[in-house]
């Protein structure tokens, strides 16, 4: 499937994506907002408080928390009564979450969250990078990462859609560059409320808290039946892979506009090099791979939008054929070496046929910028690893060896 | 068909559970249109072994620290889809309550939600084996504040969590007693139908953290009512509306404190005497306080 942009730039705005993924969350129609301010995430959860304000979000009820903890606490209850239930929070506060993290996702409450991506403290720096989500990877939530504002503005409504089907019901993180995404002006389209509408019907969850109908939920399960819980959990996130894929297909076709499903490829038919790579930095790879290509450089793009669940197969299609495959990561596994999405992509290609050499930078630590020239040094790193095979498999970029 | 009690037996409590007589006081005096939320502890691990409930209404569990959070999502849900009368109850131990849940109960109390907060108050972790909490009274031998050579057992008076709710504003305060169900199913009753964040404080005596026979639950409650340790009262838009006199039935400490084995060794140790004469002075004081 082709999937040609249908934008029409006269219907085009310049906001801040802070204000895209706000209008979005309103046009997807959401009845509790609970959410604790913490930069650069703020931004989007004040826009939503000036709607709320303005009367804009009908049916709704925005709760003013006192943490981070107790911002999805409250989306566990609301969510339980069938409130379709938001949140957004960033680095600290996303991990404050954590324990509630894993309770959202074990009762199978569809609900949604941007996390503005930034850096975790020590040292605390308020900057972006992908350690915070990347740490919070298996605790079952569907993670997509968006590389513009177009994109995380339309991921929202996938994510409900995507979320509240009842072969998954499982929570969606929608993850934005903080800073870079969240506080950058951009043109996009604003999610439209009549396609919306149509595209992402009301919540409907076949089990709810109603003193009508009593249920019990949050029981706890010994050994006899806890594997059993953990099972579906994990077959609900392999069910996502094909939903994610179609309900980016659907949005296509409802809105025109597409920015992958699991995954996106650019210039990758006939590429050697393959970078790897998932949020904002997808776009300055482009205009390298833009500039490579005008030199006959046979280099192409991976951009990996949903880690969890991890698209296995869709990126064994993608690099089966390249000569060396290079993995940007905005994140680290101390004690690794490495970063998260090149651990997970050999780990994939083993016990395969497909034997291609995959080399591995930890990138853009806690907000350090990312110029075209170092990415053109990465692709002559592996054009060197195409020639004389690896020599450092996984190291850090940019490194400032005076400094240590 | 509907159990009599909305709390159905066969649960998994101890026999004489203060956890049991608690819930069925609450759920009698809220009635079926409820929602109730539970923390973790001896109440939800008793009541709700998967694929079994106790609950003959909606009950959530979510974590430990967060009963007051979800009570207020749950609200806020309700009211945003339309939804109205049902009452919203979260019910859990002293720790969830007055330790780890704290931030979570302070933040729903200051936020004003509609909700009615039942803390269950056996003094300490009953479920992880009779730890202290800031609930344990003074001179109390738990596992973690055990009396030894040098120990007289826990070494602080019991958090005033009345007071602290009382700091928030709320319109309705109120302590109960498992000895005296007809109060607390009032209280109960009462507190569920005013509008805002209302909070029941129970004195609920456990048989085995606290160490008597498994008949003697409400024996041991009305001793501490009667001793003047576990004043009951009510606070209404901040005004003290009601106290439950005691008058000459009033019973010196030891008669409450051997009762229980938590408390054996103040009458078996060197210096014992001032210890329970330390409680006598918190239970005078009360008394003097409140009117007793």
């Amino acid at each position: 499937m082709t999937h040609e942009m249908k934008t029409d730039k006269k219907n085009m705005v310049v906001v801040e994506g802070s204000y895209a993924v706000a209008h979005a969350v309103k046009t997807c129609r959401p009845n509790v907002i609970s959410a604790y301010p913490i930069t650069p995430q703020t931004h989007i959860v004040e826009d939503l408080s000036k709607f709320m304000a303005d009367g804009e979000i009908p049916n709704c009820e925005y709760i003013n928390v006192e943490s981070e903890f107790s911002a999805l606490s409250a989306l566990v209850g609301s969510s339980a009564v069938g409130a379709r239930s938001y949140s957004a929070t960033t680095s600290q506060g996303l991990e404050l979450m954590h324990e509630v993290l894993f309770n959202v996702a074990g009762m199978r409450l569809p609900i949604i969250m941007t996390v503005a991506n930034r850096a975790v403290s020590a040292p605390i720096n308020i900057w972006n990078d992908h350690q915070d989500s990347i740490s919070q990877r298996d605790t079952g939530w569907i993670q997509l990462y968006a590389e513009n504002i177009q994109e995380i503005s339309d991921m929202t409504a996938q994510a409900f859609k995507i979320s509240e089907d009842r072969d998954i019901m499982m929570p969606s993180m929608t993850c934005m560059d903080g800073f870079i995404l969240s506080h950058v002006y951009e043109p996009l389209v604003l999610l439209e409320q009549d396609i919306t509408d149509e595209f992402l019907p009301p919540f409907r969850p076949e089990r709810i808290l109603d003193p009508k109908n009593p249920m019990t939920f949050g029981a706890f399960a010994d050994p006899h039946f806890y594997t059993e819980f953990r099972y579906q959990q994990e077959r609900a996130m392999q069910n996502s892979l094909k939903k994610i894929e179609d309900v980016a297909n659907e949005f296509y076709d409802m809105y025109g506009r597409y920015f992958g499903g699991l995954i996106d490829e650019y210039q990758t038919e006939d590429a050697d090099i393959i970078i790897m790579a998932m949020g904002s930095i997808i776009g300055t790879i482009k205009d390298v791979i833009d500039r490579l290509r005008e030199k006959n450089v046979k280099i192409g793009l991976l951009k990996v939008r949903a880690f969890r669940p991890f698209p296995a197969q869709d990126i064994m299609n993608v690099i089966k054929d390249a000569k060396v495959v290079v993995v940007l990561d905005k994140n680290i596994s101390l004690g690794m070496n490495a970063g998260a999405l090149f651990i997970e992509t050999k780990s994939v290609l083993y016990n395969t046929d497909i034997d291609v050499p995959v080399i591995g930078y930890m990138i853009g630590q806690g907000g350090r910028d990312i110029p075209m020239s170092t990415i053109e040094k990465i692709v002559s790193d592996a054009e060197e690893v195409m020639r004389s095979g690896i020599k450092i498999e996984s190291q850090f970029t940019d490194l400032k060896e005076e400094l240590i | 068909m509907k159990s009599i009690s909305l709390l159905a037996p066969g649960h998994r409590g101890c026999a004489g559970c203060c956890d049991a007589m608690a819930a069925k006081f609450t759920l009698m005096g809220a009635g079926e249109d409820c929602i109730v939320v539970s923390p973790t502890g001896c109440l939800e691990v008793m009541t709700t072994p998967y694929p079994e409930t106790s609950w003959d209404i909606p009950w959530i569990h979510s974590l430990f620290e967060n009963a007051s959070a979800v009570a207020s999502g749950i609200e806020a849900g309700l009211k945003a889809l339309g939804k109205q009368g049902t009452k919203v109850i979260a019910m859990g131990g002293d720790g969830a309550t007055m330790d780890i849940g704290l931030q979570a109960l302070s933040g729903a109390f200051e936020r004003g939600h509609n909700i009615t907060y039942v803390c269950i108050d056996n003094e300490a972790y009953m479920n992880t084996g009779v730890q202290r909490s800031a609930a344990t009274p003074y001179g109390a031998s738990t596992t973690t504040s055990p009396a030894g050579k040098v120990s007289f057992g826990n070494p602080r008076p019991k958090k005033n969590m009345p007071a602290i709710i009382l700091a928030h504003g709320s319109p309705y305060v109120a302590t109960t007693s498992l000895a005296y169900p007809k109060d607390m199913i009032a209280k109960v009753k009462k507190a569920t139908e005013i509008e805002g964040p209302t909070y029941i404080h129970c004195h609920a005596p456990c048989t085995t953290g606290w160490g008597f026979d498994t008949s003697k639950t409400v024996e041991v409650a009305r001793m501490a009512v009667q001793t003047g340790l576990w004043p009951l009262f009510e606070v209404e838009d901040g005004k003290m509306t009601k106290v439950r006199k005691i008058g000459n039935n009033k019973k010196p400490v030891e008669e409450y404190l051997k009762m229980q084995r938590r408390f054996k060794h103040l009458f078996t140790m060197e210096g014992g005497a001032e210890e329970i004469a330390k409680i006598q002075a918190l239970a005078d004081k009360n008394i003097e306080e409140f009117g007793l």
